[in-house]
């Protein structure tokens, strides 16, 4: 039954994951006492987007063009290698550092496409993206470090799949300030409150938002898809952490699995309805905090498990 | 070793024929590169093979010169380095043929092509020898070679101020190998390297040689804190002599360490932690003073210091490997260095090509006048982007391969014993370091080609700016297409790699390569050379669904979206200052970046201007301050500094009395 999960994971990534921004907008709607937007919404406009026209800036060259398919490419690559409840259909000894990096050729894409505008707004949010993602990036592979020890493997597979209840309770601390850190770079790289406000176009704080202004048409459904399974694969490594994949097996780890995702998804509704965004300044203190959590999770793992 | 010696004679010969054709630029434009390209050819065979077969081989010549004779060798550790040298080297002197056109008429080309052939050549012999007095004479000439190559605008003030900053760095670094050879050799009782292995050093003056050669290999490499003479000798530089000295000069500094370890038998584990910590300061620092950088070309030669910190992690966990005793770790850290000495030759030889083609066409390498030029040299600007993404280790291209091997080596480090071994903490250093340079070298790099190449064109530069000559494209288009091969052949990589580990440690008591520990480690790199094909087959076959999607579909043109300004122009764009600004900002400590402020003042200002500039931290405060004060105190010494001729000649005979009696006492 473990093959289920294991060929599944990859189709319901690339199926369900709009289906989280739309879970996530439905709790902000309940906390604004609002009806909201359909669950579905995000595939309507993925939709709609592809079927429409675009336009171009005349600045713009092709690597504006290309960027989109190059991101959606990469983070596709990201989300074969990411396990769904413990188990990815490949798995090699060092897997998670292709998977930061093809995130990293994401962003690298993203980046000089909107420099490719000229605009200076757009210049602002690259400008933004690549400070912030300079500092989410070492806490990251540290915190995946810390739990790569715990588990003695180097490959996403053998680091979630061997995790059970039973290491929670030898080292539940290290565990919660791995999970901690990496929800705070999952917020971060998916421009979520606190860091960033998706609701906020044109707003001189903006970073993702902003770097796709000139988008339309068929490229920005790319690039809102892309997002979304963006979304999908960082939100998956903290479900993978909280599900201890270990005790779970086959179908019944894999409807676990979609629910902590959709789990996942309300809590990022929750904390974009009762927090504020945070003033930019303060962002790279929260980034380096999350860096300093993976550090000392990675001082708890190998002193105590040595 | 024949066909490597006929090499040497073309590079050298090449060399001389091209001084001598000064009076015919036409027949010097084809005979200056051409030596480079036909010496490189005939020279590849053997370093190939070499490499792939992890055979050795030794010729010894015998010379006047006492303690012992003119011997050279390759085995698969030079000829690592003797690839980068004949790969990158032929490639940058066809550029530089259709790059030196335009001064033909004011500077003396045939003394830069002479100079040209020798520093090949002496990289090759430095790469070569065997013998300590043979690999200090071709040190040296490749050390003189280079600074005339430097000096090449030498009418300019700044140039020659930054060629004198490089040849008193690249003597420092000589004097300390100097003394480290004529310990080894008096240790030994001969210069040839074959007796320097376990000569009966004591185990302080193993240390003592130890740190010599860092000092002193590490200033030709630009370790830092001794990397001051780079980010000054590379943007005076003309930009093929640029290319070659920081793809492929700087890396003789790295194999003459690696040499040197070869003779000092076991590294006790502060040796890994010296080279851990000096690459994780160079490789964080130098990005960060790359990304601070206004200067194409000063920000690419930072980001060789970079480069070099990385290598340094990987050898550094490497040597914690062998001193720990764990051969995956070595394999693994060592063969990252390695592979990343050649990529790094590929890459950052084609960013400073395209540098070149930028600055030859607009005149200018300040990033904030450029700007749009992909429209007008799509080729170069294509080509920066391969290398832009390659230096910062994306897959899929080669950069990635390399930091790949040092992260998974650091992790075995890290994974193997708890927090009390030492190579556990190397490890952690190595991974935070590399995942921070990574995330900074994208910064730099999204800078660099975003603000040169893309958005609308800042100043009048741009304006004439044209694609280059024919015989400056074609190096950047093989070199590029090197990056993305060289991307996919990780899974060859690995047993090239293991033949040059198995060199390094051959005085050990363990040969990685033969242990069998790291085959695994064969499958893990085809993985990863399978996954970077899968990405280039998906980001293909999404580009060719986008296409379908799109076609039929109306596109429109209009201006970017300005929030309804009526009128946009190209200075409002982002500069390189303002997009790199959050992030020197947050590193105000390190950087120490100066600003110059004058505001716009009163009801209706009318000029305003703001400039900054980041000095180097070590240039500014630790040299400046010692050279100042050496300077204060020998001056001194200019009293007995009269300029006449019979002073100094008695000065001579006394010193000569002197040293008389002092040998009869």
């Amino acid at each position: 039954m473990m093959d289920v999960a294991h060929y599944m994971g990859v189709p319901l990534g690339l199926c369900m994951a709009p289906l989280l921004l739309g879970i996530i907008n439905r709790t902000k709607a309940f906390f604004a006492g609002r009806n909201g937007s359909p669950l579905f919404q995000a595939y309507y406009d993925i939709w709609k987007l592809l079927r429409k026209d675009a336009v171009y800036s005349r600045t713009t060259t092709w690597i504006f063009r290309s960027a989109p398919v190059v991101g959606l490419g990469s983070v596709m690559i990201a989300m074969i290698l990411v396990p769904v409840a413990g188990s990815s259909l490949f798995a090699f000894t060092g897997d998670l550092i292709f998977f930061a990096y093809c995130l990293g050729l994401m962003r690298f894409a993203t980046v000089i496409a909107a420099l490719d505008t000229g605009s200076s707004f757009e210049g602002m949010g690259a400008s933004r993206e690549v400070h912030f993602s300079t500092l989410a990036e070492p806490a990251l592979l540290l915190g995946l470090a810390a739990l790569a020890k715990l588990s003695g493997s180097f490959s996403l597979t053998g680091m979630f799949g061997g995790l059970s209840g039973s290491d929670w309770l030898a080292s539940g601390p290290a565990i919660a300030l791995i999970a901690f850190a990496v929800f705070v770079v999952f917020l971060a790289e998916n421009a979520r409150i606190p860091v960033d406000d998706p609701n906020t176009h044109l707003e001189l704080t903006m970073i993702h938002e902003v770097m796709i202004l000139d988008y339309s048409g068929p490229d920005l459904g790319i690039v809102l898809y892309a997002a979304a399974l963006k979304l999908w694969v960082l939100g998956a490594l903290i479900v993978n952490i909280l599900i201890c994949a270990a005790d779970l097996s086959g179908f019944s780890g894999l409807i676990v699995f979609a629910g902590g995702m959709f789990i996942l998804a309300v809590l990022v509704g929750i904390v974009e309805s009762i927090m504020a965004r945070l003033s930019l300044l303060k962002v790279p203190q929260l980034l380096v905090g999350a860096g300093a959590m993976s550090v000392l999770a990675l001082i708890l793992v190998m002193r105590f498990t040595s | 070793m024949n066909l490597l010696l006929s090499a040497f004679i073309i590079f050298v010969g090449g060399s001389f024929l091209s001084l001598g054709l000064v009076k015919y630029p036409r027949v010097l434009r084809v005979v200056g590169p051409g030596s480079v390209v036909i010496g490189s050819v005939l020279g590849i065979q053997p370093v190939l093979s070499s490499l792939i077969l992890g055979t050795c081989d030794f010729l010894q010549m015998p010379w006047q010169i006492p303690m012992g004779s003119m011997s050279i060798g390759i085995d698969p550790l030079s000829a690592i380095f003797a690839i980068a040298i004949l790969f990158v080297s032929p490639l940058a002197a066809v550029f530089g043929a259709g790059y030196l056109k335009s001064f033909e008429d004011t500077h003396d080309l045939g003394k830069s092509w002479f100079f040209f052939n020798l520093l090949v050549a002496s990289m090759l012999l430095v790469v070569l020898a065997r013998n300590a007095l043979l690999f200090l004479i071709a040190w040296e000439v490749m050390s003189l070679a280079s600074f005339f190559l430097v000096v090449f605008e030498h009418e300019r003030d700044s140039v020659r101020r930054a060629g004198w900053i490089y040849f008193i760095a690249t003597h420092i670094g000589t004097a300390f190998l100097l003394v480290m050879f004529l310990l080894l050799g008096r240790h030994a009782g001969s210069l040839e390297f074959s007796t320097f292995f376990n000569c009966g050093l004591s185990s302080h003056l193993v240390s003592v040689v130890f740190v010599f050669a860092v000092i002193g290999f590490g200033t030709k490499a630009g370790f830092m804190p001794f990397h001051v003479w780079l980010p000054e000798a590379h943007p005076a530089a003309p930009s093929h002599v640029s290319a070659l000295m920081s793809g492929v000069m700087i890396k003789t500094g790295i194999y003459g360490l690696l040499r040197t370890l070869t003779f000092l038998g076991c590294p006790p584990a502060w040796w890994g932690w010296t080279i851990i910590i000096i690459g994780v300061v160079s490789g964080i620092c130098g990005v960060l003073f790359a990304l601070a950088q206004h200067d194409i070309k000063r920000l690419l030669a930072y980001h060789s210091v970079e480069n070099i910190g990385i290598i340094a992690l990987g050898l550094g966990v490497g040597l914690l490997g062998v001193s720990h005793g764990n051969a995956v770790v070595a394999f693994l850290g060592f063969a990252g260095g390695l592979l990343h000495v050649v990529n790094h030759a590929v890459f950052k030889s084609l960013l400073f090509l395209g540098a070149g083609s930028v600055l030859h066409s607009a005149g200018t390498r300040e990033i904030d006048h450029l700007g749009g030029l992909i429209k007008k040299m799509p080729l170069t600007a294509t080509a920066f982007l391969i290398g832009s993404a390659a230096i910062c280790g994306l897959p899929p291209l080669n950069g990635f391969v390399s930091e790949f091997f040092i992260y998974v080596g650091a992790f075995e480090g890290m994974s193997r014993d708890g927090l009390s071994s030492g190579a556990a903490i190397g490890g952690i250093l190595a991974i935070t370091a590399l995942a921070l340079i990574g995330g900074l070298a994208v910064a730099c790099f999204t800078k660099a080609f975003g603000i040169v190449f893309l958005g609308e064109p800042r100043s009048k530069h741009c304006e004439h700016a044209h694609e280059s000559c024919m015989s400056m494209r074609i190096p950047m288009v093989l070199l590029s297409l090197a990056c993305v091969a060289m991307g996919l052949w990780g899974f060859f990589a690995f047993g090239v790699m293991s033949n040059v580990t198995s060199v390094l440690t051959s005085g050990l008591t363990f040969d990685p390569a033969t242990c069998g520990l790291i085959t695994p480690y064969q499958d893990v790199l085809l993985s990863v050379t399978l996954f970077a094909l899968a990405l280039i087959v998906v980001i293909g076959s999404l580009i060719f669904l986008r296409s379908w999607l799109m076609s039929g579909r109306i596109q429109q043109s209009a201006v970017t979206w300005d929030c309804g300004y009526l009128a946009p122009n190209s200075r409002m764009q982002y500069t390189a200052s303002s997009f790199a600004q959050p992030i020197t900002k947050f590193f105000r400590t390190f950087l120490q970046t100066k600003r110059y402020v004058s505001p716009p003042e009163g009801f209706f200002p009318k000029t305003a201007s703001f400039s900054s500039e980041t000095d180097d931290f070590y240039g500014e405060q630790v040299y400046k301050p010692t050279f100042n004060a050496l300077e204060s105190w020998l001056s001194r010494f200019r009293q007995i500094q009269h300029g006449q001729l019979n002073l100094y000649i008695m000065y001579i005979i006394i010193a000569l009395v002197v040293l008389f009696v002092w040998k009869l006492r």
